[in-house]
Parts: structure tokens; C-alpha cells; sequence
């Protein structure tokens, strides 16, 4: 400990005022509390003694709650891996095909977010924030398990700059910086992150009667040719594959992390129970997103609209964006109604856009966007009825 | 109509180095002094002494442009020792070097039954000549009352729920007739009640108990119930346009002293706290006495922070620093000038949260357990992240982020309309304790005080 001490103290100097290195101070100091909590103490006037949370170790209880995820996730892109390639293969082997494409999506989300966080750190000398810790795996989890490097590249650098920087860094953003990712990518570069990615074959070829296809596909294209969905999903080439608990599982195909709902849900138990993230919104998703489906189920129409309603908690990246999107405290809703709020509609409109719209298999992600920018509009009523109640007890 | 209110809100923060309710003989400071900058919105006070001026206790130190009669005064007799100017040669601070025994300018005695006889006027004149008026603070803004007001209520907090608050009980025993006289006399000021706010849940001593001529209430809940502006937002809150007078027990008893007695006598408990100190317990002095001889030899060694007032509300001045006019406690606690390895990930019971956030246990202790805590911050400054926090350790229907935001933002209306008249500094000083963002949410709520009531 001393000796690490002494090392950034001996450099300090560079990056005082005055020093060679002066611009990049916030680097310096980024670095230097990444090993050292802060020598600061609290003010002469005021509170004397502080809470000993702060805001990386609020981020890193995030990350932490999203490991099961990430793990799962590894192995769950080889066990997909050698199941469409018709191959037997050990847990390890799953575990290591699967480690070989996320490790290198992983890295590259964090060093080219990082270094673009510390360009602007630099450039406006504003502190390191810790908001990326979170963003730099949130985007690895919702990218398909072949999506190019440079793609992830180029959608971090959009979602920190365009989604962050420009608002003011960490806590000014009004878009979920993951989602924006992704989004960027849906919308540049459609043909990587839509159809057949979700399962990585590499050289090998499938097996016969091989498809790509997510249960939400299925769904879309029974919806559009009027065919009876349930009885092609049963007819599915790797049988069982999409049976509830299976998918509740998350053993099927999908975004690196986001299958596994149970996956999600150990998360969502970390998350709450730090109090880290709102089980309100987290509750609020999952209620709308069923109450929406039950009401499909009512009015019918088409096999995809009769799908059960609890299909819809398990199948695409609701769970995971419920539990690890919606939640971040910046974007959604900042009021406590107002995340009850916020909650339900999303998924509601998850669901809506899911079974609807046909050009969008995947509804989370444009939901939680969506009531991105409306938080602020369903917040600001519940502030007004804050002052209403003010002023109505002076009318009294 | 007494009220009952149970809040569900706050956070107790149990510190070790609580006083014992015992009294220890000290000897008694060599200075007093008083501090025209702790009065909120003292714009310029005009001294009537020169160093070197003899004065007795209740001597007419400096009074306030804006409020000519109300008169700040002596607490202690002696020599004028110092007059410390500060920019533009306003007055920060003025010594007293104390005379062995405290000499009283003596004024006119009041019987009890004069008292209920006085008209307002003549209580305005004696309180505001008699150097207690400044213990009567005004919401909004929390600043010391303007006599020519009629405020609609007065209240009174009969309890501390700060972290090692003193015994309210203890330090006022015996002292049932001048709480009184003073209830009586505050009594002429306000059209509408005076509401003496108990704690529910403990023993309420007979000096309030007892007391007459007030509104009875009980507070049940986590600090802030004990904060007099939680205790005004459930019982009778302040509307735009509308004033209440706040005044702590000290203050009331000071006042009858004065009428019954004749003197302006600031003697008092105060509670010695802290983790650094050997033996917490009570001393006796006087209102702005020196911190040095008040706990001389009992502190621990080391680097330490000697505070005036409590951990959340006070004010580091120093071994050598005054005790505040308002507070009644003086708290030593370890300076936290470290670095911690991984400090801000490496779990630990020790450092007390409101959070759970990984590997901060505190919570396993349960709420007896008590806590050494030092002045290390816990991080670094950000910006504002975690909503839904600040509402839990605050018991009103105010949104704190929305107001703290408003203020950040100079927006007038808003900061009206989202509360701002209701709180005053001590009443977020728990959002600034857990606050993980670390922002100095007391003197951010300060400075919008300031810009609402002078723009």
C-alpha cells in the first residue's frame, strides 16, 4: 500500500497546476481512486461524518448483480454453439468457445469507452465518473454473440458521446446509455443485429433442419402468414428448446446475456436487496408486460396474440432489461409514483410493440427508450401534484 | 387539538461517546465569545462596545441595522478582548475575556402574576432589550424572528434527536418555573397556540409534562422527529405568506431568567460527546464559551475535529473555537485524513450506512449497536445519481431532489412551490449524510434561503 502511495505520489506533481501533465489530472485522480478511497473529509460546516456508500461502490454492486448474468451468458453462446453444430462437448468446452467471443466484445466496449470518457475528462476537466463501469458490460450482455468488434466499437463511442458527454457525463444523460448502443446499431447496421445472429456457428456448419430463429420470430412470422405459432414453435428443430421453463432457463438463443430470466432475476434479488436498483420498476415492468398479454390474449386475432401471457416474461430481453435497463437511476423516473409509472408502461409497450409491430421483433429496448425521454414528463406531473398539495394547504 | 404523530422516516444514527447523564466539574473558559456571522441573515451588526470596555453579563454587545431594538448581549461579564473583523471590516467575532465570577447587569423582576398581566409591548421591550430575543428563530428562513411580527403558532421541540443529543430531561431538571414564566411571556406574541412537541416513545420529564399554557404533542419516529421544522410540517405547516417562531428549551428558560430574575443568564448543561472524548458527560457554562477548558483533559490523543453543536448540524472550530449560541453540545470525533486501499469496495461493518450497497454491513448490527465514525467523506463528489433516497431520511411531502435541483438552478418559482420555506439546513442534513454523491446539501439549501428571501 505505502509503496503504491509513493508511486503516485512521486508522479503527483506532474499533474498539479503548474505540472507537465496538468490537463490530465482527472486522469490521474481516476487511477489514483481506483486503489485509494479519497483522503477528503467533510466540510467545517454541516454534516461532519458521511455515509460510507458512494457512487463507485453503488456502480460496482451493479456489475456485481450482473455476473450470473455474464457468466451464463458465456456458456450459454458455446452450449448453442455446438448444439446447431450437431457436436457433444464438456462444460469447459462450452464455457471456453463462449469466453473466446464475449471476452473480446467485453474489452473492446470498455477500452474505447473508457477512452473516450477519458478524452472528455480531459478535454472539459471534469472528474472520472463511474456511470461507464456499468454501461461498458450492459452493452456486451445485449449484443448478439456475432456482432463485429468494430460495430461495438463504433456504437460505444456514439452511446458515450451522443448519448452522455454531451449532456454533461454521468447523471445528465436522459437516454440508458446500453440501450442507445444497441440502438445505434439496429438502426445503422440492421443486418448484423437482426435474424440469424443470435446463435455463433464460426466455420462449423449446423446441423440439418438448423434455424436461428428466436421464439419472437416465430411469433412475427405467424402473426404476418396467419399460421398457428405455437404449433411451429413445438416443431422446432432442437425439441424443447422453447418450452417455458427452458426459456425461463434462458438455455435458446438471444443477446449474450439476456436469456436467462432466472439469470436476471438473481440479479434483480442483488439489486434489491442493496437497494441499489427501484423493485418498483422492476415489478412495475413485469406486471404491465403480463397485464398487456393477458389483454392480447382476451382479444385474440392471431396465434402470436394468443401467445400466454407469461411467455412474454421469459422470452426476449424483457427480464434483463426490467431488471438491469430500466432501473438505471439517471433515465427513468425519478419520483417514486412516477417508477411505478414508468415500470408498467414499459412493459405494456414491450409487449405492445412486440406482438404488433412487425418490423420490431424485440419491444424492450424501444420501450425503455421511449419512457427514457418520457420520464421526465410523467416525473413532472407528479412534481405538480407535489406543489398542488402545497398549495391547496394554505387554501384549506 | 394535541396531536399524535407517528413518523416512519429517518435514520438514527448511534454513535459511541454518548454523555452519561452525570455533571463534571471544569474550569470554567477563560473567554466567552459571540459570533454575529452564526445569525443567519445578520446583515450588518453595529457594535456598542470598543476593546478594552468593561461589560457585565447581559451587556448590549452589537445590534442589527435592519432590527435596531433587538440587542445582542453579553453572556459573561469581563473585558472586551477582541473585536475580530472580517472582510469589509464586518464583525466575525467578539471575545470576552471572563471576569472569575460572572457579575449580572441586573433589570426589572417580574412576579408570575405579572407576568400573565404584561401587554404585548412591554414583553417585546424587556425580551428584546434582555439579549434573549436572538433564541427566537423565524420559519422561513430561519433566522432570528422580527419582533414587530405576530407569528401564527410558536413551537417548541422538547427533545433532541441528533446523534448524542443531550438529555433534554436531565440538563433542565429544576428548571420547571422559568420554562414556564418564559411559555407564559412567548405566549403574547401569537394570536394562535404554542405546541410543545414531545417524544412518544420515552419518558417525557415534568418539565414539560407539566407545563402550561401550551399544546401537547407527541412525536414518534427515527431522527428528524425531533427536528422542530418536521414537527411544524405535520402539526401546522407554513403556508406561502405565513410565519411561525421556533425556540428551543434553552432559549424559553432563558427568558424566564430574565423576567423573574432580572438577569440575562445563559448558564448551561452542555453535552461533551464524541468517540475522542475519555468520559462523555455534562459540563456547566455558559452561551459561546471556549472548547479548551470545557474538555480539557479528557480528550483522547490523536488527530482530532472539535465540533460545535452535533455530527450533522455543527461546526469544526477548532480545540480553541466557541461554542455556538445555539447549540448546546460539543462533539470530538477522529479526523479521517486517509487514504483507504480499495477503500471503496472492500466490505466492512464498521463504516455506518443508510445504504446497503455491496459489502457495507452495517446493517447486520442492528440498531443498538454503536459506531466510531471519522470525517472521511467516503468518496468524491459527483453528480446527482440515486433518486428515491433523500425521501426516505426526510418525514414532509417535499421532494428533495426537485427542490435541491430548483435551488441549483436559481429558479425562484420553483423553489417556493417545492417547499423551501418549510426546511432550514438541519432538516437535510440526513439526505447530506447518505447522500452518495457527497454534496454539501445544507449549505446548498442555504444559499437558496439566501436568494429567496434577499434575491
Amino acid at each position: 500500500m505505502k509503496f503504491l502511495q509513493k508511486k503516485f505520489d512521486s508522479v503527483k506533481h506532474h499533474f498539479e497546476k503548474g505540472g507537465k501533465w496538468e490537463k490530465f489530472h482527472p486522469i490521474y485522480e481516476g487511477h489514483r481512486t481506483i486503489f485509494f478511497a479519497p483522503d477528503l473529509v467533510t466540510g467545517k460546516k454541516g454534516a461532519q461524518i458521511k455515509d460510507g456508500n458512494d457512487l463507485k461502490r453503488m456502480m460496482f454492486t451493479v456489475i456485481i448483480a450482473m455476473i450470473p448474468c455474464l457468466l451464463f451468458g458465456m456458456w450459454n453462446v458455446g452450449h448453442q454453439h455446438y448444439l446447431a453444430t450437431g457436436v457433444d462437448a464438456t462444460l469447459l468446452d462450452k464455457f471456453l468457445i463462449g469466453a473466446i467471443r464475449t471476452v473480446p466484445i467485453i474489452a473492446v466496449s470498455y477500452g474505447v469507452g473508457l477512452f473516450t470518457e477519458f478524452v472528455f475528462c480531459v478535454v472539459r476537466q471534469h472528474p472520472v465518473e463511474e456511470g461507464f463501469l456499468v454501461s461498458g458490460l450492459l452493452i456486451p450482455l445485449v449484443m448478439p454473440p456475432t456482432i463485429p468488434l468494430w460495430q461495438v466499437g463504433m456504437a460505444t463511442v456514439f452511446a458515450v458521446i451522443i448519448g452522455k458527454e454531451v449532456f454533461g457525463g454521468t447523471g445528465m444523460n436522459i437516454l440508458n446509455v446500453a440501450l442507445l448502443a444497441r440502438a445505434f446499431l439496429y438502426f445503422a447496421y440492421p443486418s448484423q443485429i437482426s435474424g440469424d445472429v443470435w446463435t455463433y456457428l464460426g466455420e462449423t456448419p449446423a446441423v440439418d433442419g438448423f434455424s436461428g430463429a428466436t421464439i419472437l420470430a416465430y411469433g412475427a412470422e405467424a402473426a404476418a402468414a396467419n399460421t398457428d405459432m405455437m404449433q411451429m414453435v413445438a416443431g422446432h428443430w432442437s425439441a424443447g428448446m422453447f418450452d417455458f421453463w427452458n426459456m425461463f432457463m434462458g438455455i435458446m438463443p438471444g443477446s449474450i446475456g439476456e436469456t436467462s430470466t432466472l439469470m436476471c432475476l438473481i440479479g434483480a434479488v442483488i439489486l434489491i436487496a442493496t437497494g441499489v436498483g427501484s423493485w418498483k420498476i422492476i415489478l412495475s415492468v413485469f406486471v404491465g408486460a403480463f397485464a398487456m398479454g393477458s389483454l392480447f390474449n382476451l382479444t385474440g386475432g392471431n396465434s402470436f396474440l394468443q401467445m400466454p401471457a407469461h411467455y412474454h416474461l421469459v422470452i426476449g430481453g424483457l427480464a434483463f432489461g426490467a431488471v438491469f435497463m430500466a432501473t438505471d437511476p439517471v433515465s427513468a423516473a425519478h419520483t417514486e409514483l412516477g417508477k411505478w409509472i414508468y415500470g408498467f408502461l414499459i412493459g405494456v409497450l414491450t409487449v405492445l410493440i412486440r406482438v404488433v409491430n412487425p418490423a420490431y421483433p424485440e419491444g424492450i429496448m424501444l420501450a425503455i427508450l421511449f419512457m427514457n425521454v418520457f420520464a421526465p414528463l410523467i416525473d413532472f406531473y407528479v412534481v405538480e401534484a407535489n406543489k398542488k398539495r402545497r398549495l391547496k394547504r394554505a387554501t384549506v | 387539538m394535541s396531536q399524535t404523530i407517528k413518523l416512519n422516516k429517518g435514520f438514527n444514527i448511534n454513535l459511541a461517546g454518548k454523555a452519561e447523564n452525570k455533571i463534571s466539574q471544569t474550569d470554567q473558559p477563560e473567554t466567552f465569545a459571540i459570533k454575529p456571522a452564526e445569525f443567519n441573515h445578520l446583515t450588518m451588526a453595529k457594535m456598542l462596545v470598543n476593546e478594552g470596555d468593561n461589560v457585565k453579563a447581559g451587556t448590549p454587545i452589537f445590534f442589527e441595522k435592519t432590527m435596531e431594538d433587538v440587542v445582542f448581549c453579553a453572556p459573561v461579564s469581563g473585558e472586551i478582548a477582541e473585536i475580530k473583523r472580517g472582510e469589509k471590516r464586518k464583525v466575525m467575532e467578539v471575545r470576552i475575556l471572563a471576569d472569575k465570577e460572572v457579575e449580572f447587569q441586573k433589570s426589572k423582576t417580574y412576579s408570575t402574576s405579572d407576568i400573565s398581566n404584561l401587554d404585548r409591548e412591554t414583553a417585546q421591550g424587556v425580551l428584546t432589550k434582555g439579549g434573549v430575543w436572538p433564541n427566537i428563530v423565524q420559519r422561513p428562513y430561519g433566522c432570528v424572528a422580527n419582533p414587530t411580527d405576530t407569528p401564527k403558532a410558536i413551537f417548541i421541540s422538547a427533545f433532541d434527536s441528533n446523534p448524542q443529543a443531550p438529555d433534554y430531561g436531565f440538563i433542565f431538571e429544576g428548571c420547571e418555573q422559568y420554562f414556564q414564566a418564559g411559555v407564559n411571556a412567548l405566549k403574547k406574541f401569537t394570536t394562535g397556540k404554542i405546541h410543545l412537541n414531545t417524544n412518544l416513545n420515552t419518558e417525557v420529564s415534568p418539565l414539560f409534562a407539566k407545563a402550561e399554557n401550551v399544546e401537547h404533542n407527541k412525536i414518534s419516529g427515527m431522527h428528524p422527529a425531533g427536528n422542530v421544522g418536521v414537527q411544524i410540517h405535520h402539526i401546522d405547516p407554513i403556508n406561502k405568506g405565513e410565519l411561525v417562531w421556533t425556540i428551543a428549551p434553552q432559549g424559553v428558560i432563558e427568558i424566564g431568567k430574565l423576567l423573574l430574575d432580572g438577569v440575562y443568564d445563559t448558564a448551561k448543561l452542555v453535552a461533551v460527546t464524541g468517540s475522542q472524548i475519555e468520559n462523555p458527560s455534562y459540563v456547566k457554562t455558559y452561551s459561546g464559551a471556549c472548547l479548551n477548558k470545557l474538555i480539557a483533559g479528557n480528550v483522547k490523543a490523536g488527530d482530532n475535529r472539535f465540533i460545535s453543536g452535533n455530527v450533522l448540524t455543527g461546526e469544526s472550530v477548532g480545540e480553541d473555537g466557541y461554542l455556538s449560541f445555539y447549540h448546546q453540545q460539543v462533539t470530538v470525533i477522529p479526523e479521517g485524513k486517509y487514504e483507504e486501499l480499495f477503500g471503496w469496495i472492500t466490505p466492512s461493518t464498521k463504516k455506518l450506512s443508510f445504504h446497503k450497497a455491496f459489502g457495507l454491513l452495517s446493517f447486520l448490527g442492528g440498531s443498538n449497536k454503536e459506531y466510531v465514525l471519522d470525517t472521511n467523506q467516503h468518496g468524491e463528489h459527483r453528480n446527482f445519481v440515486m433518486t428515491g433516497a433523500f425521501e426516505k431520511v426526510l418525514p414532509m411531502d417535499i421532494l428533495p431532489n426537485y427542490l435541491f435541483k430548483a435551488i441549483l438552478a436559481e429558479d425562484f418559482d420553483d423553489m417556493e412551490a417545492l417547499g423551501i420555506y418549510e426546511l432550514v439546513e438541519e432538516d437535510v442534513a440526513l439526505c447530506e449524510f447518505i447522500d452518495v454523491s457527497k454534496h454539501n446539501l445544507q449549505e446548498i439549501l442555504r444559499e437558496g434561503i439566501q436568494l429567496i428571501k434577499h434575491g
